[in-house]
């Protein structure tokens, strides 16, 4: 066991715990933030994505011990987020989620999309959220919610 | 049934429950329902004085017992939803049809899950349950009449409070009003609303009197999904709580003959390995104090496991009995005009079609968990299930209680799709198992992803056997089908209800109830004994039997050189109403784009009626790397009445992406000496957003009619409308799933 220091959605958190515990489990069970989720543990599906120094990134496969410096930001930071907020004002105005438990990663992905290309095309968006499976088949929803969303950004 | 009669009393339910109201201590108007005999006589038992659990409370989840309805005094309407809320969106549908009914706020309705209680169960059903696509179609009723009985009580309040009768006061939005512009908010009136008896009957609204429902009314969920703020089951935290993994036989049903725990037991934080029963063969627990610790100490166990005692399925060879199967009739589903006519027909005028189906794994995206805490003479459960009496019971037995000693707390699920309605509780009785031995500590047992995939409960193999003859007109005058695959319900409780003649009927619903008027029509199945549990899978037996089906009769209706939707309207029984409307709403919203499509791309059609719910669809595909790209679907629907247009939809548009599974390269689960070959979804690959259609328009029929449900009948329709226009650009045919090559 070891302890490390995370800079998480802006604020000094430690957390002692095996080096090789993912930074997914280390988020959900140390410092209780659960709104980012287990899906596969593999990066095959981008549940647990969230923005380590800036890059969206799966954090089922990355170690706490090698998180460093790099601030890490999580869905629950997203409501103060400039293009957070609007995200999930689209999400909810074209009634995206169902079962709701992929949509975490589903916005840290987009939003980390439309804060390097504000105005994406269907294949930027497919490159980007290509990832992140929903079994409930919300992709259409989540297409147009994005573009509602990069309308309302510009 | 007519307008008229879908919004009218049915006197059903009045007959078999009744209401009760009251008020908490803290005030506010609680309207409660209560069954009669026998199921009254099962009410929840309170722990008595000095014998609640002595372990650590989690925060109380407080809700009212047996209530549907609370108006609390901030003017806050609670309304519990009697069903597992998965994705479908019945935890908005039916708070919408009681607020409606009864004039409430909707800005004001909080919804919840309610626990497992004899007042939740499905009022046809008879155990608290989703599946059947049955929640908006068996409580339609209920949940409308349960907001009309609390209005009329509100009403009854202030009629007496000012001295007027009934008559002359009306509601709305949580406020009623009075002749003379008295008026009083429904919170105010809910303590004198508590004491008045309950009607006994009670007028249902006009349909043009609905203000919610037939309304796009968005999710009441959304915001919580959106800012990670939503608790799922995996996401309960309670006090000293425990999680647990199990090492589960490699083979289905193998037993452990030894372990070595001592590198699991030297890891910090494990707490407990030991040897458990399983519902097939034994496994064994790590219990540890968090899910990276249980994890590697799994990882480091070392188990033998006696595999020689157990059958050890192979696909390769199943596939190869299940051929030999479909050349023989089996069990008589259905038999229809006359068996000889086929000898009739020369062999030119014959298809003879061999189709394969893989397992099929549900894989949603919460893994599959429960957490239960045992104090002894009582015990508590959260879990996101499908089937909360069943599970409630397993839960029970295995702790030697009864089930009202189990209190089962509802958890929000990350999908479903079928399996978290388990009929064995397989998962449950796990949990339970490991929780009886750590008395007093909840323990959260997570399956992880690759325990899910390889972890049985698949939607059977099936290999089916189609010989059909043409008349002359281009019809078929004659068809043989034999299908061969695992039923889903045999062993089960559900068996006595669900097999008849020897056939399951989740095996050949679809086929032998299609709604295709063929004079000579036989179906007959088998159902081979195979090591693999199985399970439904959304949507069921219409998985396979419509692919068959559609695919068939589109391959009839090109060699008759006729339309898809025309041949279609031609073959179907004039008492197929729903997919004739559905039919001819598909050609008027297609009309314009169907037949003039690229010259690199193709339509295909499919039509299918599962749970009383009647789809068609339309799908344009191009051919891109190799694989199926569906750039646009055009879905119609018939529902009948239609309570949340926009979830439906959803549905609509999730359900057919759903239904790509079994298109995908990947899209199968096979099975090598016993051995299941995938491991995670790099193995087993549902659809991405790629593989998603770009576009998915949704029609629904205008209806009055008795609503049906909207979560599994989009499934079936997509798999044979894909594999249609790829025929049209191939000239191939396709009857293995999965589509491995194009």
């Amino acid at each position: 066991m070891e302890t490390f220091k995370l800079t998480v959605n802006g604020q000094e958190k430690e957390v002692t715990a095996d080096p090789g515990t993912p930074l997914l489990w280390a988020l959900r069970e140390d410092l209780k933030m659960t709104g980012t989720k287990y899906g596969c543990g593999i990066a095959a599906c981008g549940a647990c994505t969230v923005h380590l120094g800036g890059v969206p990134t799966r954090s089922c496969v990355v170690p706490v011990s090698l998180v460093g410096n790099r601030p890490i930001v999580t869905i629950e930071a997203m409501a103060d987020d400039p293009i957070g907020r609007v995200v999930q004002d689209a999400w909810i105005s074209e009634d995206v989620v169902q079962c709701g438990y992929c949509q975490s990663g589903q916005i840290m992905s987009a939003v980390a999309l439309l804060k390097n290309a504000p105005k994406p095309t269907d294949k930027d968006i497919e490159e980007s959220l290509g990832g992140n499976l929903c079994r409930c088949g919300t992709y259409l929803r989540i297409r147009q919610a994005i573009k509602t969303a990069a309308r309302q950004l510009t | 049934m007519s307008s008229a009669t879908l919004f009218k009393t049915d006197p059903s339910l009045t007959r078999r429950t009744f209401l009760r109201v009251s008020t908490t201590a803290a005030g506010g108007l609680l309207v409660s329902l209560y069954f009669d005999l026998p199921l009254g006589a099962q009410q929840p038992e309170k722990p008595k004085a000095g014998q609640e659990g002595q372990g650590p409370k989690p925060e109380p989840k407080v809700y009212p017992p047996e209530a549907f309805v609370h108006i609390r005094p901030d003017g806050k309407i609670v309304i519990q939803v009697n069903r597992l809320e998965f994705g479908q969106g019945v935890q908005t549908a039916l708070p919408m049809l009681l607020a409606d009914e009864m004039d409430a706020d909707w800005s004001q309705v909080i919804a919840e899950l309610a626990p497992a209680a004899d007042v939740y169960r499905d009022p046809l059903f008879g155990i608290q349950m989703v599946g059947g696509s049955g929640s908006i179609a068996h409580s339609f009723q209920q949940y409308r009449e349960l907001g009309a009985k609390t209005r009329a009580m509100l009403i009854a309040a202030a009629a007496a409070q000012w001295n007027v009768t009934p008559a002359q006061c009306r509601a709305e939005s949580s406020i009623v009003y009075g002749p003379n512009g008295q008026s009083a908010k429904y919170a105010e009136l809910a303590d004198a609303a508590a004491h008045l008896p309950v009607p006994e009957n009670v007028q249902l609204k006009k349909e043009s009197d609905l203000r919610l429902a037939n309304k796009n009314v968005r999710r009441l969920d959304s915001r919580a999904k959106c800012n990670g703020s939503q608790k799922f089951g995996l996401d309960l935290d309670l006090p000293e709580m425990k999680v647990a993994l199990v090492a589960h036989p490699p083979v289905f049903g193998a037993k452990v003959k030894n372990f070595d725990a001592n590198a699991a037991r030297a890891i910090s934080g494990v707490q407990e390995v030991f040897e458990i029963p399983l519902v097939r063969g034994t496994g064994v627990a790590v219990v540890a104090d968090r899910f990276w610790t249980a994890k590697q100490a799994r990882d480091r166990l070392r188990a033998e496991w006696d595999t020689t005692s157990v059958e050890r399925p192979d696909t390769t060879q199943l596939f190869a009995k299940y051929r030999e199967l479909a050349r023989t009739p089996g069990n008589v589903a259905i038999a229809r005009g006359d068996a000889k006519a086929m000898d009739s027909i020369s062999p030119a005028n014959r298809i003879l079609a061999d189709y394969e189906f893989p397992y099929l794994a549900h894989t949603p995206m919460e893994p599959l968990n429960t957490t239960v805490r045992f104090d002894g003479d009582r015990a508590e459960v959260w879990a996101g299930s499908q089937f909360q009496t069943v599970d409630q019971m397993a839960i029970a037995e295995v702790l030697g209680l009864k089930p009202q000693q189990v209190t089962f707390h509802t958890e929000m699920a990350g999908g479903g799709f079928g399996r978290r309605a388990t009929p064995d509780s397989h998962v449950q009785r796990e949990a339970a198992t490991i929780a009886k031995r750590l008395r007093g500590t909840p323990v959260k047992l997570i399956w992880t992803r690759e325990d899910d995939v390889q972890g049985g409960y698949y939607r059977p193999m099936y290999v089916h056997r189609i010989e059909i003859g043409m008349g002359a007109d281009g019809m078929p005058a004659a068809w043989r089908h034999v299908i061969v695959g695992q039923s889903i319900v045999a062993g089960t409780p559900f068996a006595p209800m669900m097999v008849k003649n020897g056939v399951d009927s989740t095996a050949v619903e679809g086929t032998a109830d299609t709604h295709y008027a063929i004079a000579n029509f036989q179906v007959s199945a088998h159902h081979p004994a195979v090591n693999v549990p199985v399970l439904w899978w959304r949507s069921v037996g219409h998985t396979h039997t419509a692919f068959v089906m559609e695919t068939l009769i589109d391959e009839l209706a090109r060699r008759a050189k006729a339309d898809p939707i025309a041949y279609r309207l031609k073959l179907l029984s004039p008492d197929a109403k729903k997919l004739r409307g559905c039919l001819a709403l598909l050609e008027e919203k297609t009309v314009s784009w169907r037949n003039s499509v690229d010259r690199n791309h193709a339509v295909g059609i499919a039509c299918h009626e599962s749970f009383e719910t009647g789809v068609a669809c339309a799908v344009e595909v191009s051919i891109e790397d190799k694989r199926p790209r569906i750039d646009r679907a055009t879905i119609a629907v018939d529902l009948g009445f239609a309570v949340n247009p926009l979830t439906i939809e959803s549905q609509m548009q999730g359900g057919v992406t759903f239904g790509i599974t079994q298109v995908m390269p990947g899209g199968a689960i096979t099975l090598k000496d016993g051995r299941v070959e995938q491991r995670n979804w790099d193995g087993y690959t549902p659809p991405y957003m790629k593989d998603a259609p770009v576009v998915a328009e949704v029609h629904i029929v205008p209806s009055s009619e008795k609503p049906s449900g909207c979560g599994e009948p989009p499934v079936p329709v997509v798999a044979p409308a894909i594999v249609n226009a790829l025929s049209r650009l191939t000239g191939k045919r396709y009857r293995t799933l999965p589509l491995t090559e194009i």
